[in-house]
């Protein structure tokens, strides 16, 4: 909100001290964002009148006019064409500094002495008008010579542009900032008292009438009726400080109307009664569907529900007094009873409207104007006599003879009234961390309007225990008891100054620190950074074709109002967006690149599992099926030589990480396909095995816990993100590994076992290593073979280690050599030959049975 | 012969071997020469053979005499050895000269380099471990809400104007606009706040990071998906002037000693009082520059003391408990740190960028 700070001084005496002024408002809450020093610099400036007009030659974009400025002609070079002979301008002469700082000189343009310049409202810092020169009109009389500042009576002001916050309607006036600074100052604060209008002895009833259908919506409506109204320009000073304020004049009711607006906060409206079939106003709800032209000319839909939560679609008309609309209250008036230079009555009609109303209609017609965002926030109801007293006193400025017939129609409903609030002190002591006494608190509240009931008998105790504070009308921002306790205490922690307030920090004796899965999610990071995988950032948001792309389908979840309306679904896989990754990556020479990341993925609430929320819908008392999420640890390598084999390889090392011991690769099968996007026979599944059984082909159950996928990406998927290089002739897919982990899962050491280390004292004695080579058949997993050997050697095996895998001459088709190393160690003392022998034969033995394998 | 010109073979001996010796090229070389000279089959060796045919006298004499000339070789070899031991090793050592600023990493190295976590990560577990040790835990929750979590449990019912401080994306699940992603990390208080009340174990003190989604086109500052971090304390007796230690603690502790914080009433729905919570400028440290627009403060986040309806909705009793909340960006606090320019760049996976941190 712009505030010139002569406008605010019409409430309170402020200092001339700007730094001083936006000081004690940003510390009160009330931001100011910028300073504009307005009619400074304009001392140069005369008024000047045309009197020739003639072309340069060669130049089509400027001309010599010539100009009487009190003094002998002058010759002026101008680029603006939006003036007549005759019209009045600001000129700048030679010798003038212009506030934008620019000094005008005389200067020669196209062969021709130009000795000044002809200014726009722009130029001279009085508007944002650029388009062409300042006319100066009836508001700025003087003849040639004059200085401008005398003919506009343009005084240097500061205009301070404030944030008010959405909880402050009060604060969004003039008198509303006033007040609050006023207190912080120390100053007296004046609220003017418009006086009464002269009694005309025309009663309003005779003159119009107001009836209200709908006051859950409309809880108060007034009406005022003034006539021998003459509709013309606002005085000069009325124009003046709202063009300051940032409205455009327009006449001398609209302006009138927007001046109290902007004065006390109460947005009024002005209808020409004239053209009010019936003369007078009926408010009443909106029925369903129906369409209602407003001043902008649009025509709009009203009373039909809209998407948002608790929506009921029930607007509020404002309507002649025959029920025909003739604006959307509290939002826009109609442009059928526009005033217009031939009105001469007018009804005024200042109301109060239910906020969330307003908000409601608001949001969803996408209409906000002034005096919704007012409304929706909450005018005080009180506030319409001096608003409509004030509007009275304003428009007589400029219509002598107008009368304003007597009384008010009012209709009300239930209007919020005036109420106290019971604040313990001990509780605004423990609330703001500062010990305030009872009248210390009436002192800074008192300035504001919010008054101690020193004298009441509803005080439950002492003065000095409980404060009895009486809310003002104006301030819906407090809300009643319990919650208006707290509203009341930031009034005085706000007024006692925040940064007054002894800072002190809290302890307490729990711990703080991270969770299980926090630092295994750390630990996880840092081991992929180890792996040479720099951690990526990818959209959440994916296209439809993305999904298909990995080779998902199915439900998807949709954003209703996507911000990129080509990727509407949230992700059901990190694929698309790390694949995406690589080939931005590639497509800037960059090809050779490992990435991870870790990330939500969501399901449909339709598929897999959802999230079942009881506390949904309005006031939460619904229950709700959410989207299922899922965090994943993901990594992608497509470095040079990557492929399947380095994403197993780093599966290897995050299962080290997190000690796992149970989980194994299996590939996929009838029962459980590839991971969409992965290569069907370059992939596996990591699978948790059942305890305390053999691992085998057969226990490759569906129901073992699956936590991610490993391998390498399906040729086709990579080809699809450009992820090709050249072969040969021909274009082939590249081989870019994939590990893909369940982090809910990984982290989970009930549902995924880790190792259990205990002790971890290693042997003193030495080991001895047996190599074992078998011919086994391909159907049969290498790390199935491992385990067999494991459960075969029994407690003395330490480790075993597949060292060699060998598939060509002298080995059968289908089958290839696998190469084991064990190591045997025992605690207690130096293994004999005979017993390593033995343990040998056992070994072979088992594999040789279970598998049909052949020692080589 | 030999036996008859002993005296001139003892000299020529000597002479013939110290020239030898000189004149060996290599410590291989020098160790030829040794043996022919010093070895059992050498002229030194055969001469003292032959001793036994002269007299007594003369065999002393020329005894002595051979051993002189045996110890003086043998001394000779040994300093010639040591002196081309030294050029031998320097001339390896030359040899084996490694320029070490041509190492080429990816060559030596398996994996070739160490990846990089993300500036954000990086961020966020700075934030996360100073909390830490100023005693909160570090809580996480669902980024898809229900309205009641993300709106209304914080105080902001439907329709009102503050929703409209968020452009909220909704989804198309259930009901329109019951379900969306959420806006700001708040709704993990208020998960927080119903568990502690459940499983009776108040007091709070907890801080939320995590991302959050607003319908804001993407420029140089903004992201529709962002980072945040919060903090809730729910404890007996907690105050304004805890929350302002607090803040001031974070700010000296993140950016550094001297760095101070202030706060300016503002408006959240969710807090009462509330405040804008705003820092020395870290451009100018409070001289005035244009990042600060001239105020020597920038704007960090919000907070303030949790609005008793907050309280009311999870089931806390406000008169017995007070506490306090805030929030920041960690994207921006990122980028701060780093004066990235353009925030966008943190999502474009450009790995020239990511492996810059």
């Amino acid at each position: 909100m712009r505030a010139p700070l002569s406008w605010l001084r019409d409430f309170a005496p402020f200092p001339d001290d700007v730094g001083a002024v936006r000081a004690a408002l940003d510390d009160l809450g009330l931001v100011v964002e910028a300073i504009e020093h307005v009619g400074e610099g304009l001392g140069d400036v005369v008024v000047a009148k045309v009197l020739n007009k003639e072309a340069i030659k060669g130049a089509d974009k400027i001309q010599l006019v010539t100009v009487d400025a009190g003094a002998d002609p002058l010759g002026i070079v101008c680029g603006a064409n939006n003036f007549e002979l005759g019209d009045r301008v600001p000129l700048a002469p030679v010798g003038a500094i212009l506030p934008g700082g620019d000094a005008i000189e005389r200067r020669k343009m196209r062969g021709v002495w130009s000795n000044g310049m002809l200014c726009s409202g722009k130029e001279l810092g009085l508007s944002d008008d650029q388009a062409g020169l300042l006319i100066l009109g009836d508001e700025a009389p003087g003849a040639p010579g004059t200085p401008l500042t005398e003919a506009l009576g343009l005084e240097p002001d500061v205009v301070l542009d404030i944030t008010v916050e959405g909880n402050r309607p009060d604060a969004w006036s003039m008198a509303g900032i006033a007040r609050d600074l006023a207190a912080r100052l120390g100053l007296p604060f004046v609220e003017p008292e418009p006086p009464d209008p002269p009694a005309s002895g025309h009663p309003v009833e005779s003159a119009a009438s107001a009836s209200v259908g709908s006051l859950d919506l409309c809880p108060r409506l007034t009406a005022t009726v003034l006539d021998h109204v003459t509709v013309g320009p606002s005085p000069q000073w009325i124009a003046r400080r709202l063009l300051l304020a940032g409205m455009r004049p327009i006449n001398n009711v609209v302006d009138a109307s927007n001046y109290v607006m902007l004065e006390l906060g109460q947005p009024t409206h002005p209808y020409d009664l004239a053209l009010l079939p019936g003369r007078g106003l009926s408010v009443r709800r909106a029925e369903r569907g129906e369409k209602v032209v407003t001043l902008d000319g649009t025509e709009r839909t009203v009373g039909v529900p809209g998407r948002s939560l608790g929506d009921t679609g029930n607007d509020c008309l404002i309507c002649d007094a025959e029920g025909t609309p003739v604006g959307i209250g509290g939002i826009m008036g109609g442009a059928s009873s526009e005033i217009s230079e031939s009105t001469t009555e007018v009804l005024l009609e200042a109301a109060y409207f239910m906020p969330m109303a307003i908000a409601r209609t608001s949001r969803r017609l996408g209409l906000r104007t002034e005096a919704s965002a007012r409304f929706e926030r909450g005018c005080d109801p009180w506030g319409i006599e001096p608003s409509v007293r004030r509007f009275c006193q304003l428009l007589g400025e400029s219509v002598p003879g107008l009368r304003v017939a007597d009384g008010l129609l009012d209709v009300r409903g239930e209007v919020p009234e005036p109420f106290v609030v019971f604040v313990p002190i001990a509780r605004v002591h423990r609330q703001i961390g500062v010990e305030l006494g009872a009248e210390e608190i009436a002192r800074l509240l008192e300035p504001i309007g919010f008054t101690e009931l020193f004298q009441t008998e509803a005080r439950p105790g002492s003065p000095h225990d409980t404060l009895v504070i009486q809310v003002p009308t104006n301030r819906p921002d407090v809300r009643p008891e319990p919650f208006g306790i707290d509203d009341v205490i930031e009034e005085i922690a706000r007024t006692f100054g925040y940064s007054n307030v002894p800072r002190h920090v809290p302890t307490w004796p729990q711990p703080g620190g991270l969770t299980t899965l926090q630092r295994s999610r750390r630990l996880a990071k840092d081991v992929l950074c180890g792996l040479g995988a720099s951690e990526g950032w990818t959209d959440s948001f994916v296209s439809a074709s993305a999904h298909r792309d990995v080779g998902l389908t199915g439900s998807e979840v949709r954003v209703a109002n996507p911000l990129d309306a080509e990727k509407p679904f949230l992700r059901r896989s990190l694929m698309p967006g790390l694949l995406g990754a690589l080939s931005y990556n590639a497509s800037r020479r960059q090809p050779d690149v490992r990435l991870f990341e870790v990330g939500v993925v969501f399901s449909h609430p339709g598929e897999g599992s959802p999230r079942l929320v009881e506390r949904a819908g309005a006031g939460g008392r619904e229950t709700a099926e959410l989207p299922g999420e899922r965090e994943l640890l993901t990594a992608v390598f497509a470095q040079e030589h990557d492929d399947a084999r380095i994403a197993v390889a780093a599966w290897q090392v995050v299962a080290d990480a997190f000690r796992l011991d149970r989980v194994r690769l299996s590939p996929p099968g009838e029962g459980r396909p590839p991971l969409p996007g992965l290569h069907p026979t370059r992939s596996a599944h990591l699978v948790v095995a059942p305890p305390d059984t053999a691992w085998d082909a057969a226990s490759n159950a569906d129901d073992n816990l699956v936590i991610g996928s490993v391998g390498e990406i399906d040729p086709d998927v990579a080809t699809r993100f450009g992820l090709t290089r050249v072969a040969g002739n021909a274009i082939a897919p590249r081989r870019i590994g994939w590990l893909e982990v369940d982090l809910g899962l990984l982290f989970d050491a009930v549902k995924v076992p880790r190792r259990t280390v205990v002790g971890g004292a290693v042997s003193r004695f030495p080991s001895s290593d047996v190599d074992l080579a078998f011919v086994v058949e391909d159907r049969v997993p290498a790390d199935v073979v491992a385990d067999a050997l494991r459960a075969a050697a029994g407690d003395l095996l330490e480790s075993v280690r597949l060292f060699d895998v060998y598939r060509g001459a002298g080995i059968a088709e289908g089958a290839r050599s696998l190469a084991y190393r064990l190591r045997f160690c025992s605690p207690e003392r130096t293994l004999t030959d005979e017993e390593v022998g033995e343990l040998r034969g056992r070994c072979i033995e088992v594999v040789e049975q279970e598998f049909r394998a052949v020692l080589r | 012969m030999v036996t008859d010109n002993v005296d001139l073979d003892i000299e020529g001996i000597a002479g013939d071997g110290e020239r030898a010796i000189a004149g060996a090229a290599s410590t291989d070389a020098l160790a030829e020469v040794e043996s022919e000279l010093l070895g059992k089959r050498s002229v030194l060796s055969r001469a003292h053979r032959s001793l036994g045919s002269l007299s007594p006298e003369e065999r002393k004499d020329a005894g002595r005499r051979l051993n002189e000339v045996r110890a003086r070789l043998e001394e000779q070899a040994a300093a010639r050895r040591a002196e081309l031991a030294e050029a031998e090793r320097g001339e390896a050592l030359r040899a084996d000269r490694l320029d070490l600023t041509e190492v080429i990493p990816s060559s030596v190295l398996s994996p070739p380099a160490r990846g990089h976590l993300h500036l954000v990560s990086q961020a966020r577990a700075e934030l996360e471990d100073l909390f830490v040790g100023m005693g909160f835990t570090v809580a996480e929750g669902p980024e898809a809400e229900s309205d009641w979590y993300n709106f209304e449990a914080l105080n902001i019912p439907p329709s009102h104007p503050a929703r409209d401080m968020y452009d909220t994306m909704y989804l198309e699940v259930g009901e329109p606009e019951t379900v969306l992603l959420r806006t700001h990390t708040s709704p993990v208080q208020i998960h927080l706040m119903e568990e502690a009340v459940r499983d009776g174990t108040l007091p709070i003190h907890a801080v939320m990071p995590g991302k959050c989604y607003r319908l804001d086109t993407p420029d140089a500052r903004h992201l529709p998906v962002f980072n945040q971090i919060e903090g809730l304390v729910v404890d007996r007796g907690i105050t304004f002037g805890d929350l302002a230690g607090t803040i001031q603690l974070f700010t000296e502790a993140y950016f550094g000693p001297g760095m101070q914080s202030r706060l300016r009433p503002a408006y959240f729905p969710f807090t009462e009082p509330s405040a804008e919570y705003e820092i020395t400028c870290t451009i100018c440290l409070g001289e005035g520059c244009r990042t600060c627009s001239h105020t020597g403060w920038i704007e960090l986040g919000g907070c303030g003391m949790v609005d008793p309806a907050v309280f009311i909705a999870v089931g806390i009793d406000p008169a017995e408990w007070s506490g306090f909340a805030f929030g920041f960006g960690i994207d921006r606090l990122a980028q701060m740190r780093h004066e990235v320019p353009d925030m966008r760049s943190f999502v474009e996976n450009d790995i020239r960028f990511l492996s810059q941190f």
